[in-house]
């Protein structure tokens, strides 16, 4: 009866310490979240969103590095999307299971688990200084997208693999050519996972620093970017920047959580994009 | 007409397969292509002198030393060694005395000297035939012509320098400091704190999450751990440098507050994602048989989990906390906004320290296309990149071994 | 004395009645087998008598199961202490990812036994009484996925014998396995009658005529009948049974 007794007072304190734990860890992302989101708010304005950054960049807006960070995220998207997408179905659909296989897909977990600062150091050696493109949003753009690649290479196979296979082997039973399969049966039922997926993966793009910092963007501009080849400004950069190195750092602290809070919200619509179209889609395949 | 039309069909087909057939190959393309230049411009550094590009490391003629390690040119010049007798070196008067450029006025009138520097080889060569404990750092073009004294063979920068190294000091003349052990150290200390907050949390939180929680409780808990993985590192880096850098100047009196501790605690808290989905999914996949039978011979649900759960999913776990160190090792923005980027080896976490990402993302800026610095950065960017392919190269052998198992 | 006593019993899984009032008395050391068409309530109801139902959420129960007098759903009872007295064995083997002598002394260490010597005994013991020693006695040490799945299966009826059970429910625990090893697991079964009460769930209708001292019939969460094995078989006396047994439905 003792030991009864023992087992159920182990087992009471140990679910209160996970309890317990799990509570310090959601508190801990509230209070990042809440800190910087209240902080943030205040300095959110029209003006923060469409001016210039001004005095040194402790006062002004921000409007540069919002149209920066749009364009290399738009760049490395029309990369690695196409290239991606395709890559993951012919992962999932054609290659069969050999040793090659096996290797291109060891490969794509490695090429995603390299650390973003040695993409930056080769999109430099490769793009900056091989090819010429020099400091640029191409340049940013292109290392960005690798980047990405086999995040959406992955997010692909995985919205592939859910599909079951009868209905594959129900096209083919039809007649259809393996082409046709895959157009017309399995990507249109894998679409609305790829399609979060990826809108996961932009998320994910646009707050990286490191491969930026030597590819693509420039610590202060005055002027638009008016070309891919033109350096630019871009808001993970910028916050970096002016929290740590800027003319005046505690005068431009206002700035910083202003651009923190854009970050954020960026990250926040995307998630919220991604699970209202989840639940959307699988509403809509609940009904049918 | 009909054989004309299976022939297109066919075309398409085959061309849209070999359009898959790239697409998929470019990924490993893409890894060769980074070995290929990382490692090219890396192993540069290994090709470059010793001593600063067009200067040489000269002494008396007499002067019996043959070899210096770039450490010991740094402390030479740097006057924290003294005497020749250190070096193992026997020179009469083995005081060792520098000479700089800057220095030849005091041992040469300086109205002597030839307004073009012509006569500077010959100045050089008399104050080195003068003192025969003096060491001297010049331009190479002044010894070109009639100098009698002696330079010195130092080579090229070697592994053992490198690897070896306990100074990481690139710009320090005359000789480049590349000695990588202060900022291995600091990437394995910052990493290790952080693993060592986030492993506790991560699987009280994996195993709150799959076993324990209601599932409107997981509801809302599943997409909060999904936020916190998309944040960018850098806003992660921002809160750290105005939250918790002045929170640990506070709490351990400290002059600063970057340090390794305030680089583990972020790094912690962006390793926790990766360690709770991993993790959870682990446990998740713990057969129910295997649940039900634990509790029909009477055990409760801790012991089920203790016993039961987490030893079957252990490869799982293992393979989310390696997985979570390897994102700690990898991190750039956050690492440097927060830890005070001092590179000396570490003694405690309470210390600024520097980590291996850091120091590329905060000196690459700074280091001359070609240079022997930007190289070294190279060398540091193909050890991050060994590092994580070994850590990949692991988890992917823990997943394989686990498949196995089971099956 | 009855040892198992089940009074008006109903079962639902959210709006689902999944059991309809039913009451049934199991005696001491018998063999009582269930049977009926798939989804038809029988192992639910057989896994109400060690509470394992209770791990499913959305549930609803009413009505009383009583074991040795005491009902098992009043407040004053342990689950822990319910499950020590009623084992189980499952449908497909389900051994833990440990030794085979860890597997069977699994049970004794949850519920606190640490003498060495003891837990040794115990698992010899129960190695014995689930006919697996002779085959097993010399890798122990080994791990219990290296046995046939026939042997599996009789590992987890010797884990369930080690923490001295009264009674043992068997869902379908032949299903997974090969003839030759059913053969094995029903002799077992008629030897093990003699010290514990088993209830065994089956679809596999010849099973049940041949270890089963009497039957109940299960359709669509009602219990149609219960008697003595062999009037179920030879002259069941209600027309569904009837139907059941000779193979028209189900």
């Amino acid at each position: 009866m003792d030991y009864l007794k023992r087992k159920k007072i182990n087992q009471a304190s140990a679910f209160w310490i996970l309890k317990i734990m799990s509570v310090v860890v959601v508190a801990m992302l509230f209070w990042i979240l809440g800190f910087i989101l209240v902080n943030g708010f205040q300095v959110i304005s029209w003006d923060f969103l469409t001016k210039m950054p001004e005095d040194g960049m402790t006062k002004g807006g921000i409007y540069p590095a919002i149209i920066g960070t749009l364009c290399l995220t738009v760049g490395s998207m029309i990369f690695a999307f196409p290239i991606g997408v395709l890559s993951g179905i012919y992962l999932n659909e054609y290659a069969g299971k050999g040793w090659l296989v096996r290797l291109i897909r060891t490969m794509t977990n490695n090429l995603g688990s390299i650390p973003s600062i040695v993409f930056g150091l080769f999109g430099m050696s490769l793009f900056v200084n091989t090819m010429g493109f020099g400091d640029s949003i191409i340049a940013g753009s292109l290392t960005l997208g690798l980047l990405a690649l086999p995040v959406v290479i992955r997010t692909t196979e995985e919205a592939l693999k859910q599909i079951d296979n009868s209905y594959r082997l129900g096209s083919l039973a039809l007649g259809a050519t393996k082409l046709q399969t895959v157009v017309k049966v399995v990507l249109p039922m894998a679409f609305p996972n790829i399609i979060t997926g990826l809108i996961l993966s932009i998320g994910r793009v646009s707050g990286e620093t490191a491969p930026i910092m030597f590819t693509a963007v420039a610590y202060f501009l005055p002027m638009l970017p008016s070309s891919i080849f033109d350096q630019v400004m871009a808001l993970p950069y910028h916050l970096y920047v002016i929290s740590t190195s800027g003319t005046d750092i505690e005068a431009s602290r206002a700035m910083a959580y202003g651009t923190a809070f854009v970050l954020i919200m960026i990250v926040l619509i995307l998630n919220l994009c991604a699970n209202a179209l989840r639940r959307y889609f699988s509403n809509k395949v609940k009904t049918n | 007409m009909k054989k004309m039309f299976r022939g297109k069909k066919y075309f398409i087909e085959a061309l849209w397969e070999g359009l898959l057939k790239i697409s998929g190959s470019v990924t490993s393309i893409i890894i060769i292509l980074i070995v290929l230049f990382l490692f090219s411009e890396g192993m540069g550094l290994f090709k470059k002198n010793v001593i600063e590009e067009g200067y040489v490391i000269a002494v008396n003629k007499n002067n019996p030393i043959k070899d210096l390690t770039p450490q010991q040119i740094k402390d030479v010049f740097d006057v924290k060694i003294e005497t020749w007798k250190e070096l193992g070196a026997d020179v009469s008067g083995n005081q060792i005395v520098v000479l700089r450029l800057d220095d030849i006025p005091n041992y040469f009138p300086e109205e002597e000297i030839a307004e073009d520097m012509s006569n500077l080889p010959q100045i050089i060569s008399q104050i080195l035939d003068d003192n025969p404990g003096m060491i001297a750092f010049v331009p190479k073009d002044f010894t070109q012509t009639n100098f009698t004294g002696k330079i010195l063979d130092l080579g090229n920068i070697n592994f053992k320098d490198f690897f070896g190294g306990k100074e990481w000091f690139p710009t320090a003349q005359p000789a480049h400091q590349f000695g990588v052990i202060p900022i291995v150290m600091g990437t394995l200390w910052v990493s290790l704190g952080a693993i060592l907050i986030a492993l506790p949390f991560g699987l009280a939180v994996a195993i709150y999450s799959a076993e324990l929680a209601s599932k409107a409780v997981h509801k809302v808990l599943k997409p909060i751990i999904e936020l916190l993985a998309g944040i960018p590192s850098v806003v992660y880096g921002f809160f750290g440098l105005v939250v918790i850098v002045p929170l640990i100047q506070k709490t351990f009196n400290l002059d600063v507050g970057e340090t390794g501790l305030a680089g583990s605690i972020v790094l912690a808290i962006m390793a926790l994602p990766t360690i709770i989905t991993i993790a959870e999914d682990a446990l998740r996949s713990t057969p129910r048989a295997m649940k039900e039978a634990s509790l029909a011979l009477g055990a409760n649900k801790w012991q089920t989990i203790v016993k039961v759960t987490i030893p079957y999913s252990i490869s799982g776990i293992t393979a989310g906390v390696v997985l979570g160190i390897g994102r700690a090792i990898g991190e750039t923005m956050a690492v440097l906004m927060v830890t005070g980027n001092a590179a000396v080896i570490p003694h405690t976490l309470l210390e600024p320290v520097r980590t291996i990402p850091a120091t590329i993302a905060a000196e690459l800026g700074e280091a001359p296309k070609g240079g022997a610095h930007y190289e070294a950065l190279f060398v540091l960017g193909c050890i991050l990149f060994v590092i994580t392919l070994l850590i990949n190269l692991t988890v992917e052998y823990i997943s394989y071994r686990n498949k196995n198992k089971v099956a | 004395m009855y040892n198992i006593d089940v009074k008006n019993l109903n079962f639902y899984y959210g709006d689902f009645h999944a059991l309809k009032d039913i009451s049934m008395s199991i005696g001491k050391n018998s063999v009582t087998a269930f049977i009926g068409p798939s989804g038809c309530g029988k192992s639910t109801f057989l896994r109400l008598f060690n509470r394992m139902n209770d791990l499913i959420p959305d549930i609803k129960m009413t009505g009383e199961v009583n074991i040795d007098g005491r009902n098992i759903y009043s407040k004053d009872i342990l689950v822990d202490e319910l499950r020590k007295e009623v084992g189980m064995v499952f449908q497909k083997p389900n051994p833990f990812p440990k030794s085979i002598f860890e597997n069977v002394a699994y049970g004794l260490r949850v519920n606190g036994e640490k003498n060495k010597k003891v837990i040794e005994d115990r698992v010899v013991e129960s190695l014995k009484g689930a006919a697996l020693w002779e085959e097993v006695k010399d890798k122990l040490k080994k791990s219990a996925f290296e046995l046939s799945g026939g042997q599996q299966q009789r590992l987890c009826i010797a884990r369930a014998l080690a923490i001295a059970p009264k009674i043992i429910l068997m869902d379908e625990p032949a299903s997974a396995l090969d003839p030759l090893s059913t053969l094995k697991i029903e002799e077992l079964i008629f030897q093990l009658k003699n010290d514990y009460t088993i209830v065994i769930v089956t679809h596999n209708m010849q099973q049940a005529a041949r270890v089963s001292d009497k039957t109940a019939f299960f359709y669509l969460g009602e219990l149609i009948e219960y008697d003595a094995t062999e009037k179920i078989f030879t002259n069941p006396s209600i027309e569904s049974t009837q139907n059941y047994i000779t193979g028209r439905f189900g």
